[in-house]
């Protein structure tokens, strides 16, 4: 378990998460990549928390704020899936053709 | 060693079911793939003496998972996965910047030189992390807090403008009936249907019902 791995790791599942938000066509699946992208970074600040900082308190707040971003993202998005189905009948991208409503 | 062993299985164990979550059929098992990614992820951070976080993120995940999976069941079409699905779309691009930003993170990781200073293994971090979120970060805290109360507040306000049965200033009625308003305004039997149709509603309809309808009726 040295820096290296766990950035490695991190950097992996952050790529994952940006395959998945850039190519998936379902709205709740590119939050899903979202997610994945910021469970990579969440990653890889406790790492940097553990391993670099050496454990100064204020380095957790970066996680706390990371997770702050996740609920938010999750809520938002929730939303407006919840509303863009509502007008639009749309859960996937393709049917989204124009902005306007 | 033995924490090599342990770290190197949750590792793995993230990184895959974080592959299996674009390559499952079944939209709800996907939404679980993330939870289990969302777990290694939580128990690596408790190993990096991150407790707190770790476990926090995992009840948070958890419960947001279920939602997920509730919403998957809702809203798209082969939740259960009978059928094989691929909705992609520009599937190569994504693959390369996914295998692109991979590849530049963890060069980052790899070839640049931090500092080493590791946790001590006596420190209290939670405890620390409780001091330091009631006391000299309180701001972050309560900025934190007031960013997710609005994120609430905003989430309602964009699902509550239309109810099940119509706007919401617009009183509810079952979807056979008309509104109260619009019942008030069609005078009765004397008015043949072909001129209503072809008149646009008097005054009592206002500015933009006749827009917001045709997409609004069928909820």
């Amino acid at each position: 378990m040295s820096q290296q791995a766990i950035f490695v790791v991190a950097a992996a599942i952050f790529g994952i998460g940006v395959y998945g938000a850039l190519s998936q066509q379902s709205f709740v699946m590119i939050m899903m990549g979202l997610e994945l992208m910021l469970n990579g970074a969440m990653l890889a600040a406790a790492m940097v928390w553990a391993m670099i900082a050496g454990g100064t308190p204020k380095g957790q707040l970066l996680v706390v704020v990371l997770m702050t971003v996740m609920a938010v993202e999750a809520a938002l998005g929730f939303a407006l899936v919840t509303g863009i189905y509502r007008v639009r009948k749309a859960d996937i991208t393709e049917k989204l053709k124009k902005l306007k409503g | 060693m033995i924490v090599d062993v342990v770290f190197w299985f949750l590792a793995v164990l993230a990184v895959f079911s974080a592959w299996r979550v674009f390559r499952t059929d079944s939209m709800v098992r996907a939404a679980y793939w993330l939870l289990i990614s969302f777990v290694g992820v939580g128990f690596i951070m408790v190993m990096l003496k991150a407790e707190f976080l770790g476990v926090i993120l995992i009840l948070m995940m958890g419960g947001e998972m279920t939602i997920m999976a509730v919403f998957m069941v809702m809203f798209m079409m082969n939740p259960a996965g009978l059928n094989p699905m691929i909705m992609v779309h520009q599937n190569r691009a994504a693959m390369a910047a996914g295998f692109g930003s991979f590849g530049l993170l963890s060069a980052v990781g790899l070839f640049a030189r931090f500092p080493a200073s590791v946790v001590p293994p006596r420190a209290q971090a939670t405890a620390e992390l409780g001091t330091e979120l009631l006391g000299d970060s309180m701001l972050v805290f309560q900025t934190a807090g007031v960013t997710l109360l609005a994120a609430m507040i905003g989430a309602v306000a964009l699902v509550s403008v239309r109810g099940r049965f119509g706007r919401a200033d617009e009183g509810s009625d079952a979807p056979e009936q008309q509104p109260a308003a619009a019942a008030a305004a069609a005078p009765g039997p004397t008015v043949s249907d072909a001129t209503a149709a072809a008149e646009p509603a008097p005054d009592v309809a206002g500015e933009d019902m006749p827009a917001d309808h045709a997409h609004g009726d069928a909820r």
